[in-house]
């Protein structure tokens, strides 16, 4: 039983946390032809638009109902209306995500209500889904807003089908579904659909980010809706796939509501981030297929187990420090403790119920402040944090992995695999790599009595370059 | 109390102000769905968030600090509290149960105690303006308890547009901070006893990337004291003894007009608009600090820099230009930036085909006919779209513009340069014309379009379709053999598609 320490400063400092729309936005982002829709102050969708394009470097399809003086105050419901019909009539999307913010949830806002009259208004505009969602910034965090959207995502485009006799299970013989969670990037998705086609089995990723924010240029010069993507269509078909993979605990009452709904078996997965997760993912695929594991992953799972053992050595008993949403911790933490390295300081935004049961001690609730005092506290010998986090590793003098978002100074950092046998390999050799930096070397002493003048020529070559041999 | 109507009316009125008696004065309501542009808070914060040794807190929940702090290429010489993301970070609790202001209390406590630093800005934003959080009252509590100063920025988001965020950002500094503190003696320099130092502002200077550098220097020399920019790399203790300048310049901003304009009417300083951006804006804006100030000694001394200085940056810009004469610009930036970048392109001998001017006053559009002549393409709706249909029509060769359009230019495969505040390289003044041909020379010149723009050899689009259109084959101009990968000196041609295939 993990303890979770809650927030007890008035002040957040260096913020970890990004907002619950945020969070929400980027689930309809991995929809095709979308366009997350935030319904605020023009400032809310602005920001997030920053927050997207320096994250991905990709333009960013997200549009506002500009709420104003007037309408904050008086109501803005009719916003709601015009935006939606706004963008309809403009750019047809097949998908709208009607995600709200602080100022709208603060002001009362009628979300269902506004898209109701939307609807009675401009019936020609029926073609276009729209998915309405609760995700204020004052509760929750980046991660519970994009589970929020996928449980409402599927709730609002997968048929129920828990009342009737029609059993529509298994109709599509090869498809599998597959709930992606907020930690997963389009490097690992790209992963997770190769492998299941390993199998020859057809993943149906909702939503999926690799299709949409996966960096790749198009013929067309301009877009104003998602490129990429799973199609509106497919995600309605969720209910006759023959199984329903989860990665992500953040998803597992999205996962429970598409199960009660369509009756499809799910299993579920915390990640794809170490040697065990992985093996029971093939396992799971080869038992849904009903076919044996292909040889390559042997091979892979081999080369694993190599870099395990050689990078034990500089990663092991390290001394670790995490800050990050609940899910991408978890993933983080059984990583490194796979290979016998500690967490000895953990910050997470906004708490989790996944992460009261995870093997962790103590996580607490906070910024980055709270975890460079906790790094420091408990001498951490490297971090892992988003760009913000680069200058507490600079001041504390420790080397930094980039994980989660978002990660500006890194160039490709959204778009690199951690999951899958190679992708946890790759991440143990950079790791490795980190932690077998100079600074780690015995520093050279240099003794009074010493009869040696060289001290000020050569001092630095006297310290110990292999601590391994 | 939340800024009233009446208020934001008297904001939007600025008398100083061409664009005041257009229908777009201020901010022009903003469209549900159509919408792009940061709010009143985005604007307050970008204004003053570069002064480097303040607490700026943002009261709000997560989205408003969340998104957005440590999110400016503003460089600072010292103190890097500003780099430090402050929020209270409201939750349901104390939206719900009214616990807002007494977050707030505790948080300038907490600021003050862990960073001491010499004052607090307090930035409210939509929600506690919403619930009716009585900000300036727990500013004044806050300031009395811990005996620094602490000053409410109203900014809620809804309020209007970032440039209204500006002015009320300016009309704080104006109401709470100019003029609580006198500027410290000018010091004497050896070898310089005999000049008279002059004190002035610089308002709307952000020092992006430390290009401020580029200029100070040549203030120096002149024996001009900058008392504060507004906000690059500025103290507090500078923004306080701003009333004590003889001379306020505006630098490429019409946004905070509205500081300019008091401080002419309460300290009556005289004040001009100016650009550091090319050549000609930079020795026009030392020439007006000379001619303001009425000093003959500083006005010969001033010619004679402006003279070494324009000869020496001339023959250094000589080999670049020879590159980069007669290549065409797209421009496409905010105001009167559209003019002072025209001015330094120009001075490089580039064409500017068609520029920006969403933001620009009718005045900026005289000087822009002035510069390009009466038949210049002049943009008011840059959407991305339109805006690729002009480098096309065009035969723009490169696409200058602010960070938010750069990926819509390389998704058009368009060479691109960011000229707005998130760029990471500094422009200003005469030494920054040298990093802004190294850029423009390396994004034109690049292989990379080349390469980009060609299709696949095997004939698939990227859509999944196979052409019709036959391959077109580059002309191989090149005999050069190449090993282990392409080429990527400056101006080699690309190698042709077989060479190429062999190294793939």
């Amino acid at each position: 039983m993990t303890e979770i320490q809650k927030r007890k400063k008035a002040m957040s400092v260096s913020p970890l946390k990004a907002s619950q729309t945020v969070g929400a936005s980027l689930a309809f982002l991995g929809l095709q032809r979308s366009i997350p829709l935030m319904h605020g102050a023009q400032g809310c969708t602005a920001f997030a638009i920053v927050f997207f394009v320096r994250h991905f470097r990709e333009p960013v399809p997200l549009q506002t109902t500009a709420m104003d003086q007037v309408s904050s105050v008086m109501g803005a419901d009719d916003n709601i209306v015009e935006a939606l019909h706004a963008i309809c009539e403009k750019n047809s999307p097949d998908i709208i995500g009607l995600v709200t913010t602080g100022l709208a949830e603060t002001q009362g806002c009628d979300l269902r209500g506004g898209l109701l009259n939307f609807r009675k208004e401009y019936p020609q505009f029926a073609n276009t889904e729209v998915v309405a969602v609760n995700t204020p910034d004052f509760s929750g965090s980046f991660e519970s807003g994009y589970a929020l959207a996928l449980k409402a995502m599927i709730q609002t485009l997968v048929p129920d089908t828990s009342a009737t006799e029609e059993k529509r299970v298994g109709l599509r013989k090869r498809q599998v579904n597959v709930l992606c969670g907020a930690q997963l990037t389009p490097g690992d998705l790209e992963f997770v659909s190769e492998s299941i086609e390993q199998f020859g089995l057809r993943p149906l990723l909702i939503p999926d980010l690799s299709g949409s924010m996966d960096g790749h240029l198009n013929d067309s010069a301009y877009d104003p809706l998602t490129t990429g993507g799973t199609s509106v269509a497919d995600v309605k078909t969720a209910g006759e796939s023959i199984a329903t993979l989860v990665i992500g605990a953040s998803l597992f009452p999205a996962a429970k509501a598409l199960h009660k709904r369509s009756g499809v078996p799910e299993y579920r997965f915390n990640h794809l981030m170490d040697l065990a997760s992985n093996d029971r993912w093939l396992s799971t695929l080869a038992e849904i297929s009903g076919q044996a594991v292909p040889p390559r992953f042997d091979r892979q799972r081999r080369q694993l187990q190599d870099a395990l053992l050689d990078t034990h050595f500089m990663i092991g008993d390290r001394r670790v420090a995490i800050a990050a949403d609940p899910d991408l911790l978890i993933a983080f933490n059984d990583l490194l403790a796979s290979v016998g390295a500690r967490t000895v300081a953990a910050v997470v935004p906004a708490s989790s119920p996944a992460i009261k049961s995870m093997r962790l001690n103590s996580v607490k609730v906070g910024d980055l402040e709270d975890l460079e005092k906790l790094a420091r506290e408990h001498k951490a010998d490297l971090l892992l944090g988003n760009s913000h986090a680069t200058e507490s590793a600079i001041r504390l003098g420790i080397p930094q992995l980039h994980v989660g978002f978002p990660q500006y100074d890194l160039l490709g950092g959204y778009q690199r695999c951690w999951s899958g046998y190679r992708g946890v390999r790759q991440a143990l050799f950079d790791l490795a790599n980190l932690l077998h930096a100079p600074h780690n070397e015995i520093a050279s002493y240099h003794s009074v009595y010493s009869q040696k003048h060289d001290v000020e020529a050569t001092g630095s070559e006297h310290t110990l370059v292999e601590s391994y041999g | 109390m939340a800024l009233k109507s009446k208020d934001i009316a008297e904001l939007l009125d600025e008398p100083a102000c061409e664009h005041n008696t257009k229908s777009k004065s201020g901010c022009a309501k903003p469209k549900p769905g159509a919408s792009a542009g940061g709010c009143a808070f985005d604007g307050a914060q970008i204004a003053l968030l570069p002064i480097a040794d303040v607490a700026h807190i943002v009261h709000g929940p997560i989205a408003c600090a969340g998104s957005s702090w440590d999110n400016r290429g503003t460089r600072s010489s010292g103190p890097d509290l500003y780099r430090i993301g402050m929020t209270t970070d409201l939750t349901e609790e104390d939206v719900v149960m009214g616990r807002g202001e007494q977050r707030l209390y505790h948080a300038i406590k907490q600021a003050v105690a862990d960073y001491a630093p010499p004052a607090v800005f307090v930035y409210n934003t939509c929600v506690p303006a919403l619930i009716g959080d009585d900000v300036d009252a727990v500013c004044l509590a806050a300031a009395d308890h811990c005996q620094v100063p602490v000053v409410p920025i109203d900014s809620a988001g809804f309020y209007g547009t970032k440039n209204l965020g500006n002015r009320i950002a300016g009309d704080a500094m104006v109401k709470h901070v100019i003029g609580t503190a006198e500027p410290l003696p000018a010091p004497v320099i050896a070898g310089h006893e005999d000049i008279i130092v002059h004190d002035v502002n610089l308002v709307g200077e952000y020092n992006i990337a430390g290009e401020f550098w580029h200029v100070l220097p040549l203030l120096d020399e002149l024996g001009i004291r900058v008392l504060c920019t507004l906000s690059g790399d500025a103290r507090f203790h500078e923004v306080q003894t701003m009333h004590r300048a003889e001379v306020n310049m505006m630098v490429c901003s019409k946004a905070m007009l509205n500081i300019a304009r008091k401080m002419e009417d309460k300290y009556n300083i005289p004040w001009f608009e100016g650009s550091f951006y090319g050549i000609t804006d930079t020795s026009e804006a030392l020439r007006s600090f000379a001619c303001l100030l009425k000093d003959d000694s500083l006005t010969a001394r001033t010619e004679a820099l402006i003279e070494r200085e324009e000869t020496r940056i001339r023959s250094a810009l000589a080999p670049w230009r020879e590159r980069l004469a007669g290549k065409r610009v797209l421009l496409y930036t905010g105001g009167v930036k559209s003019w002072s970048v025209i001015s330094a392109l120009q001075d490089l001998g580039m064409v500017v085909v068609a520029t920006g001017t969403k933001k620009s006053t009718e005045e900026d559009k005289a000087r822009i006919r002035e510069l390009m002549g009466e038949d210049t393409m002049m943009i008011d709706d840059g959407n991305p779209k339109e805006l690729l249909r002009i480098v096309d029509e065009y035969h723009a060769d490169i696409l200058i513009a602010g960070g938010r359009n750069m990926y819509t230019a390389l998704k058009a495969k368009v060479p691109f340069l960011d000229i707005n505040q998130e760029r990471d390289f500094g422009y200003a003044g005469y030494e920054g014309m040298l990093e802004l041909v190294r850029q423009l020379s390396l994004t034109i010149e690049s292989p990379v379009w080349q390469q980009a723009r060609t299709p696949a050899p095997w004939g698939v689009s990227s859509t999944g379709q196979a052409l019709t259109a036959p391959i077109p084959f580059l002309q191989s101009t090149t005999e050069q053999a190449m090993v282990g990968g392409l080429s990527l000196k400056e101006t080699s041609p690309l190698p042709d598609r077989q060479v190429a295939g062999e190294v793939g």
